[in-house]
């Protein structure tokens, strides 16, 4: 059995499908990488919740700036042309529909792109929600970038989510280790399968049905 | 003459009562006003409900604030991170309350109270168990969650310049929440790394106009929570 797409490779696969021009909001873990891999030719502005458009890559650590941090409160850069704004501002580029696509992580994704990658809802649990819930409703594009199972084999792509919703219905294309899916009127599609990777193993992999690649 | 100025974080916090909301600038590190949150510490006032994105980092800032008892309920939107380990420990034993609010919620809800409008419809959270028990309507085919303002008795805030009318100025990301909790707070307390002269700033830079600020306190070489933690410093 292959091993399919290397954190990397799915990061840079998502970058693919991301227009030129594109406002950008990338969630924290393999989501972050996709910054490294922007396609030729093409110009991505990269938003973050805390109050920046035009977020460039971390810095050197003797060149850190305290006052210059990422919504993963993790060191970053301003590029040329970057803004800052206060938190109203930012997430009415949110809400209101103008960053044009956001790459979550999440624990599940169901069939109808509904989205829970928030709080697993156990008792000793600690909720924090952060930004998600708001990028999920008010992007206009939300790609999600997962493993296609957890580490314990589970299935993460499945009929309906068992960890309490992030966001109902909103996720357009999912990209695992095992393939490019999209969610459609019918449910999961297999838009395109890692190099290596057979339909059958994204199936079996898969928590419910799933379509093959047409 | 208006003078906003204060001698010394003390006396900036010194009326602050238990029992009192408190609005705290930043984004985790970032814009943290550590001074203040330390004289708060000193000062002792209880039984604070504290509205912050997240419940501090280390022990120093708010992390102490919390630890020193005398936070009874956080509302935020994050409550805990790599570096946070007094609220989780002290939330687990059910020492404190949590409201959780998403980001963008939390930012318009203390935005509608400086604005006097005392709720507003979103998206945000529809479908999930954060929108159960609200209001939900419908515009233009789609369902939204009504939320109401969130008002503060004092915010604490961290700013890069100031003049002596409180307008003010910030430093890139450290921006964040606290242009909102200055209008939404009855009296906004801030710290400034430079105190400049009326007419010092450009009035084309100017982030939050004086009339949302009550007392500014020059602090010019604040510390930062991640230098504070790296160290392995606590408070007090």
């Amino acid at each position: 059995m292959s091993t399919g797409w290397t954190r990397e490779q799915m990061a840079a696969r998502a970058a693919q499908d991301i227009p030129d021009g594109s406002y950008v909001n990338l969630g924290i873990g393999i989501p972050e990488l996709v910054a490294k891999f922007v396609p030729e030719g093409r110009e991505f502005i990269y938003h973050t919740e805390n109050g920046m458009l035009g977020m460039g890559p971390p810095p050197a650590d003797d060149e850190r700036d305290l006052d210059l941090m990422n919504a993963g409160k993790k060191y970053v850069t301003a590029l040329p042309g970057a803004s800052y704004f206060h938190h109203a501002d930012s997430f009415s580029m949110i809400r209101g529909g103008h960053i044009d696509v956001c790459v979550l992580g999440t624990m599940q994704v169901s069939a109808n792109g509904d989205i829970a990658n928030w709080s697993t809802g156990a008792p000793d649990a600690i909720p924090a929600v952060g930004g998600a819930m708001d990028l999920v409703q008010g992007v206009k594009n939300i790609f999600v970038i997962t493993q296609h199972t957890t580490r314990d084999g589970e299935p993460k792509l499945i009929e309906k989510c068992a960890y309490p919703l992030t966001g109902v219905g909103v996720v357009s294309r999912i990209f695992t280790d095992l393939a490019v899916v999209d969610i459609t009127p019918k449910g999961f599609q297999v838009v395109e399968l890692a190099p290596g990777i057979g339909f059958d193993e994204v199936q079996q992999k898969t928590g419910t049905a799933i379509l093959p690649p047409t | 003459m208006i003078n906003k100025t204060c001698p010394t974080v003390a006396e900036a916090v010194a009326d602050i009562p238990d029992g009192a909301t408190v609005m705290v600038g930043g984004f985790g590190a970032s814009g943290s006003p550590i001074e203040l949150l330390h004289a708060l510490i000193d000062h002792g006032a209880r039984e604070l409900t504290v509205i912050n994105n997240n419940t501090g980092n280390g022990e120093v800032g708010l992390a102490a604030l919390i630890g020193n008892g005398q936070v009874r309920k956080m509302i935020c939107s994050f409550p805990r991170s790599s570096q946070s380990k007094v609220f989780p420990k002290l939330y687990r034993e059910g020492k404190i309350e949590l409201e959780i609010v998403p980001q963008g919620t939390l930012a318009e809800r203390i935005r509608v109270a400086g604005a006097g409008i005392p709720a507003f419809y979103t998206p945000t959270t529809v479908g999930t168990v954060l929108a159960e028990g609200k209001e939900v309507r419908e515009f233009d085919g789609r369902q939204y969650v009504l939320e109401p303002w969130l008002k503060a008795d004092f915010a604490l805030i961290k700013c890069e310049v100031a003049d002596r009318l409180g307008n003010l100025t910030y430093n890139k990301t450290a921006r964040n929440f606290s242009p909102l909790m200055c209008m939404a707070a009855t009296t906004t307390i801030v710290q400034a790394r430079k105190l400049v002269a009326r007419g010092g700033i450009d009035p084309e830079s100017v982030i939050t106009p004086g009339i949302f600020v009550n007392r500014i306190v020059e602090v010019s070489e604040p510390v930062h929570e991640d230098t504070l933690i790296a160290a392995e410093r606590s408070y007090p």
